[in-house]
């Protein structure tokens, strides 16, 4: 249908949008790359000239680079666990019929929209403070001696902070789901006197199957650059130091930017793995 | 027919959830009931939970002492200016995608999405340097740039689903009646796209209003958005619990109630379409 002209007409429209996001991305990026061959030491006598590929060797051999690995994946993997889990049960709790759906509806997603900072404070003063904590006063009213969550169980707190912010995400995506579910297929199996567990096994859960995925994929795109959460809380200290954190510290406190680029390409390409399976899922959409 | 539902069962259902769904909310309700307490109530022991004297002097205090305004105007200014720069610039973009697709529009798509999955720690410190040899650290103008970009990916993607939606039917009655581009775009698609644009506004507002990573990272003392003036509360200020609550409540107040108007679009601008 589309003429010659409409087509050129087209293409000059995309080409604001493409031409920018194509500089956004390809500068940046090319000067990470570059920079991560270099000796880079901005405040100590600035670009000290190529060292292949040291600095890619020396991130993954410091002695933080493992212990970052390890906090990365139980602060992803924890969040994503906890998401997910509390997430197919409060969408299947807020698809049942009650009064005030809408309210409660409000309530369960408000956190999403809290600034990290906010919420990082007011959990970490308000809540996780070992004096004058909600939790402290929780646990002395029960006669136990109140936790000093961010400097001894610091990793478990970061997971909370960032649970209580994307509960709602994962909440809302599989209730959604859940909500374009046949609900006559829901009905025949239980005439055929399917229990609620395998009604839930055989028709609910493979039906969110995909949802899940997606909540999964995108939940660690963000949760594998969690930046504020850390910065106003911990600072990186007590064990809470990611890869993001570790490379942000490389780059920006200690100025070693080599050193923090070769990081920076190691993130990269790890978001991109993840990316990759997004994207074919979301490509497969497309076409239909 | 729907499935018949006792009382019984829904009364339980609406208590058990409200339950939940208070439990979730209870540490924004709990920093809005402390923003109204006196600093003393605020730490005291036992808690108090609603019975206290109610005052705002933590709100004049906040204002008074850090300018809060300040921060909110740079806030409204970076999360308002990236978004109207982002739809100026995706609006063309989508609507070629949508409506004379070809063969590479899903490539661009896809392409366009993976921009957004880049890590920004990645690139923090070229963007770092070209602030600094452009002399836009620390201002508004960079800040309203940067997350023009990190927000592009989306709101084209979202305002390309949006406007796939419309039936091209339409389009082409409008042309067979002797329309030119322009005709049709002002007096056809943009009528029917503004509910559209409009969700992506309230989305990408809310978004670039919450982000804390470059907000952090590429402003200082002039042109810091709330997030920034948050952080600062991070010690000793915040064992101050009052102020910092009602410096909270300012700063999330006006984006909750977006938010709750905004669920919907959540789903369709985060999934990119791949749950509606």
């Amino acid at each position: 249908m589309a003429t010659q002209h409409s087509r050129s007409a087209a293409r000059i429209m995309m080409a604001p949008a493409v031409i920018l996001l194509l500089g956004w991305m390809l500068i940046p990026l090319t000067m990470t790359v570059v920079f991560s061959f270099k000796k880079y030491l901005p405040m100590r006598g600035g670009d000290l000239g190529w060292v292949g590929f040291e600095n890619y060797a020396r991130f993954v051999t410091s002695s933080s680079f493992w212990p970052a690995v390890a906090t990365t994946l139980i602060v992803v993997g924890g969040v994503l666990l906890i998401t997910v889990i509390l997430g197919v049960l409060l969408a299947l709790l807020l698809d049942q019929p009650m009064w005030g759906q809408g309210i409660v509806r409000l309530l369960v997603i408000s956190p999403f929209f809290v600034m990290p900072t906010v919420s990082a404070l007011v959990w970490k003063n308000m809540f996780m403070d070992p004096v004058n904590g909600i939790f402290a006063h929780l646990w002395k009213f029960f006669g136990a001696q109140p936790i000093e969550w961010l400097s001894n169980a610091s990793v478990t707190s970061i997971v909370m902070i960032v649970s209580w912010q994307w509960l709602p995400f994962a909440t809302l995506i599989l209730l959604t789901a859940i909500q374009s579910l046949d609900s006559e297929q829901l009905e025949a199996a239980e005439m055929d006197g399917a229990k609620a567990v395998s009604r839930f096994g055989y028709i609910i859960l493979p039906h969110l199957a995909r949802a899940i995925t997606i909540v999964v994929l995108i939940q660690t795109i963000f949760l594998l650059s969690i930046f504020a959460e850390i910065f106003v809380t911990t600072q990186g200290s007590f064990g809470t130091r990611t890869l993001t954190y570790l490379i942000y510290q490389r780059v920006l406190e200690s100025q070693n930017v080599g050193l923090g680029s070769a990081g920076g390409v190691y993130a990269i390409i790890l978001a991109n793995i993840v990316a990759l399976f997004l994207m074919r899922i979301v490509g497969k959409n497309l076409d239909t | 027919m729907g499935r018949s539902v006792t009382t019984q069962r829904k009364a339980f259902n609406t208590l058990f959830a409200w339950g939940i769904g208070l439990l979730i909310f209870f540490p924004i309700l709990w920093t809005i009931l402390t923003s109204f307490k006196t600093e003393a109530t605020a730490i005291a022991d036992p808690p108090v939970i609603f019975f206290f004297d109610w005052t705002v002097e933590n709100y004049v205090v906040v204002q008074e002492r850090s300018n809060y305004l300040r921060f909110l105007w740079n806030s409204v200014i970076i999360a308002g200016g990236s978004t109207v720069l982002g739809i100026i610039i995706a609006v063309p973009a989508a609507w070629s995608m949508a409506f004379v697709p070809s063969r590479r529009t899903k490539d661009i798509l896809l392409w366009m999405l993976s921009t957004k999955m880049l890590p920004a720690v990645g690139v923090l410190y070229p963007i770092y340097l070209i602030f600094i040899k452009l002399g836009i650290l620390d201002t508004r103008i960079g800040l309203v740039v940067v997350m023009m970009f990190i927000n592009l990916p989306i709101i084209v993607w979202m305002l390309y689903t949006y406007f796939r939606e419309i039936p091209g039917e339409i389009l082409e009655a409008a042309r067979m009646d002797g329309a030119s581009l322009r005709a049709e775009i002002i007096h056809v698609l943009t009528p029917m796209a503004i509910p559209g644009i409009a969700s992506t506004v309230l989305l990408n507002f809310i978004l670039a209003w919450n982000e804390a990573f470059w907000t952090l990272n590429l402003t200082a003392a002039k042109a810091a958005p709330l997030t920034a003036f948050i952080a600062s509360y991070s010690s000793p200020e915040g064992l101050f619990y009052a102020k910092l609550s009602a410096a909270s409540v300012m700063a999330i107040a006006p984006i909750l109630v977006m938010g709750w108007f905004s669920q919907k679009q959540l789903v369709r601008g985060l999934t990119f379409g791949a749950v509606k």
